[in-house]
């Protein structure tokens, strides 16, 4: 697996490392369980949690800190993706393209604490479509939303509940996460494109 | 993969080349599973988006299976039958065609008795065109439920064999499932008495039979077609009862396939002609299967179709 290493003049301005990625998530993880055991569910809150991932890399992203999660407390949490695509509002501007997995536990959503979770917070129209996604599904007794990365520029009234790095971007920068399970290595990373 | 269709109508199953069908089936299964064990199953995609379903011939399963798509889409959806409309009046397909396109249809779903209606239906509106059968020409949309059928029962369409059974000769299903099954690397066999077969079939990517009893264990699927009583004008076959014997269904017949093998009709059956009741109900039978399907595929190419800016 190559290793990201300190950019050159020109090429991707690097964020956060493999090292820093895998740090970041272990804190968000513990942070997830501090806020179960304090949101009104019952025990640890842990049960109760429903960690949601949006595709691409929210899907992994989500499936590693419910892996944390359980490393650190010895209990398995819920998983599942919601893909947005059929309820995004730019279809007619960006055309079509092809959906990715809708899979939610077995045990549903309903009156539990969904945590949805996205690799990178921009726009909030992302996160504004998730979450008529999950309405369509069922009633959550409340939605909480985790992100590795916060770059800015909402155009909705949306903030998130835990954030990995906040970045100071400008609009016409790109911010690119790379997870192993997608890309083949882990990092964040920034380009003026 | 590609993300969208190559094509702005679907007429026949030709448009689609082996990426943009499996990306139809692929979004087939991806809104079925989407959509599985929900409370609500609506997804808002096509809001705002007018799909006018234009039925110049008698449906019931095609008809309410792209309602049902266009609706749980959120497209508002016209329904036209040529009975008691202006067509009834001698109105022509170009005119009620430019009508309709005058009131804003996104897309036009669009069956018709003559074969190519779709196609000239297309030059002259700026929508989407789907044919949903013309003739004895193709209907592509019931191809892809056939096909995403086959593949959700057999986990695969390469190299699976399928045998097509029956009047082929009027059986727009049949065109449209030969080609894109083909498409798709299936092998296509057609077994029907010489008389139900088409002028020109050696040019199909087919083999044909004309002894069902010869291919049956070979067979993973077994595609029974409906013989057409309304299109049986000639003599295509001495008797009912003697088509019944050498070309029908039975549980007799059904025994000799493979443990896996599966049947399928594209409905509506005539139960006792082409296919025995009990067969018809059996597990192997793919056909209640079929319809639910169809809503799926059809969401998929509506919304690969009319979604995106085309």
């Amino acid at each position: 697996m190559a290793q990201p290493s300190t950019p050159a003049p020109g090429t991707p301005g690097l964020l956060l490392t493999a090292d820093d990625v895998t740090r970041v998530v272990d804190r968000m993880a513990h942070q997830l369980i501090e806020r179960a055991a304090s949101s009104g569910g019952e025990g640890d809150g842990l049960a109760d949690l429903v960690l949601v991932g949006i595709p691409t890399r929210g899907a992994p992203l989500a499936r590693r800190l419910a892996a944390r999660i359980e490393a650190f407390t010895g209990t398995a949490v819920d998983v599942g993706t919601v893909d947005i695509t059929l309820y995004r509002d730019d279809l007619r501007t960006r055309g079509v393209r092809a959906l990715e997995d809708t899979r939610l536990p077995d045990a549903g959503i309903d009156g539990r604490l969904v945590v949805l979770v996205d690799d990178v917070l921009f726009s909030g129209r992302s996160v504004r479509a998730a979450l008529d996604g999950l309405r369509d599904v069922g009633r959550p007794r409340a939605v909480q939303l985790a992100v590795l990365v916060d770059r800015g520029h909402r155009e909705l009234p949306i903030k998130a509940d835990f954030v990995g790095k906040n970045v100071p971007t400008s609009r016409a920068q790109q911010v690119k996460v790379r997870l192993v399970e997608v890309d083949g290595e882990d990092g964040v990373g920034v380009t003026d494109a | 993969m590609p993300e969208a269709l190559k094509h702005r109508h679907l007429l026949e199953a030709a448009d689609l080349d082996r990426d943009d069908a499996t990306l139809v089936l692929d979004t087939a299964a991806q809104i079925e599973s989407a959509l599985a064990g929900r409370e609500v199953k609506k997804l808002p995609t096509l809001r705002g988006r007018t799909v006018v379903n234009l039925f110049f011939e008698d449906s019931t399963r095609t008809r309410i299976s792209f309602e049902l798509a266009a609706k749980r889409l959120s497209a508002d959806v016209i329904n036209f039958s040529a009975k008691g409309s202006s067509v009834s009046k001698g109105e022509s397909l170009k005119d009620t065609a430019l009508t309709l396109e005058a009131m804003g249809a996104d897309g036009i779903v669009v069956r018709h008795g003559a074969s190519g209606a779709p196609h000239r239906l297309a030059t002259w509106v700026a929508g989407s065109v789907v044919n949903a059968g013309d003739g004895t020409h193709e209907h592509p949309t019931q191809a892809l439920l056939d096909a995403f059928t086959i593949r959700k029962r057999l986990g695969r369409l390469d190299g699976v064999r399928v045998v097509i059974t029956g009047d082929v000769l009027h059986s727009r299903v049949a065109r449209s499932n030969v080609r894109l099954l083909h498409t798709l690397g299936a092998e296509v066999t057609l077994v029907a008495p010489p008389t139900l077969l088409p002028v020109g079939v050696e040019s199909w990517p087919v083999t044909v039979s004309y002894d069902l009893d010869a291919v049956l264990p070979g067979a993973d699927v077994l595609m029974m077609l409906r013989v057409q009583a309304e299109r049986m004008n000639a003599s295509f076959f001495p008797s009912a009862r003697e088509y019944s014997r050498r070309y029908g269904l039975d549980a007799d017949r059904v025994a000799r396939l493979g443990d896996d093998a599966i049947v399928m009709h594209p409905g509506p059956m005539n139960r006792g002609m082409e296919i025995a009741a009990d067969v018809a109900d059996s597990p192997r039978s793919t056909i209640v299967e079929q319809v639910g399907n169809g809503v799926s595929v059809r969401m998929a190419v509506l919304y690969l179709l009319l979604g995106g800016n085309a």
